[in-house]
């Protein structure tokens, strides 16, 4: 019941987020400022998410040789920059992250 | 001479393929990543179905897993949806003859990978007669192939149980790692991304993921005030080049 009431949520904040602007056509212009912070949404909020499951796996910092999602994610966005592909970026961290856990145990 | 509307289809659903290859790992991790996070198979598949946005499917499957309940995993796929909206006024006036049901179909399928195939054939092709059916054809191959996939991941998954054990659970950090950095090219945008991460470590043990929304919050402010202070420094540098110039 939770879950259709959350999948039901998300529909409703998914579809009138890119359907206004089409429903509208064109009758509302955004402010500046917002159109400019609006760039600011996706990678802030990505960064949110994965900077505490990154680097605080277990509840408290953790940058050591024990814990291999920091170094796989390390491997991964050295990569990512050097190689800019969003899939290259994905298996190098995952084969690396395999990688880690199974040097570390 | 304009294009037929099969032919703007058929171009449509030609120039997402190499974008729906992209696509497919992402839905088949996210279905094999449902069950092992609390979800059901129905609402996986509905959420493919009916949500149809990949990155929240995959952060509303990573915060189930870490318990969050299903009200803050709204806000959050609100939140990470707006960028749609920037695609959709960049679209809207090649949209807005239609009528209003072709462009709530078009809207439903405004996907990251949709907007990157229609926008370029909007800048190539000046003819734009039938160039919603090219829009529609873009749409029609990315749901169809991510309704597949999340179905083989759902499968896979009920197959090899263990599969989060793989490192499947990394799977997501790494993802949406991989899409922040090509944001990542001048300071306001660091400056937004490392407060972020700052804020989000610190307050990491506030109640309901409090600590997420906030850290978002954060980076974005900060990220916009910097490029304020960027943009008005160099609009202060210009002027006075110029005042130097007339000097001269």
């Amino acid at each position: 019941m939770n879950e259709t009431l959350m999948i039901v949520g998300m529909a409703l904040v998914t579809f009138p987020v890119r359907y206004i602007m089409f429903a509208l056509a064109g009758r509302i212009r955004f402010p500046l400022w917002l159109n400019q912070s609006l760039t600011f949404v996706p990678p802030a909020v990505l960064t949110a998410i994965i900077a505490p499951l990154i680097l605080m796996p277990n509840g408290q910092l953790d940058m050591s040789f024990d814990n291999p999602y920091f170094w796989a994610a390390l491997v991964a966005g050295v990569v990512g920059f050097w190689r800019q592909h969003l899939l290259t970026t994905i298996v190098v961290g995952m084969v690396s992250f395999v990688i880690f856990k199974w040097m570390m145990n | 001479m304009s294009l037929s509307k099969s032919t703007e289809f058929i171009n449509g659903a030609k120039a997402t393929i190499p974008l729906i290859i992209g696509a497919i790992p992402f839905g088949i991790i996210f279905g094999t990543l449902a069950e092992p996070s609390g979800l059901s198979i129905w609402g996986a598949m509905a959420m493919s179905l009916f949500v149809f946005a990949g990155s929240s499917q995959f952060i509303a499957v990573g915060l189930l897993a870490a318990g969050v309940g299903p009200a803050l995993i709204v806000a959050t796929t609100f939140v990470v949806n707006l960028r749609h909206l920037l695609y959709a006024t960049a679209l809207v006036d090649k949209v807005s003859h239609l009528s209003q049901a072709w462009r709530a179909v078009l809207a439903f399928g405004l996907t990251d990978e949709s907007f990157a195939a229609v926008n370029s054939r909007y800048l190539g092709r000046s003819d734009t007669t039938h160039a919603h059916w090219f829009f529609l054809g873009s749409i029609m191959a990315m749901y169809s192939n991510w309704q597949l996939c999340t179905w083989l991941g759902i499968g896979l998954g009920e197959l090899f149980p263990d599969m989060t054990q793989w490192g499947l659970d990394f799977a997501m950090s790494v993802t949406f790692l991989g899409m922040v950095i090509p944001y990542l090219r001048n300071k306001p945008m660091w400056l937004a991304v490392i407060s972020a991460a700052a804020f989000a470590l610190v307050l990491r043990d506030l109640p309901h993921q409090l600590g997420l929304v906030i850290a978002a919050l954060s980076g974005i402010c900060i990220g916009y005030a910097s490029q304020q202070i960027d943009i008005r420094i160099r609009v202060a540098k210009a002027t006075a080049a110029a005042t130097e110039e007339r000097k001269r």
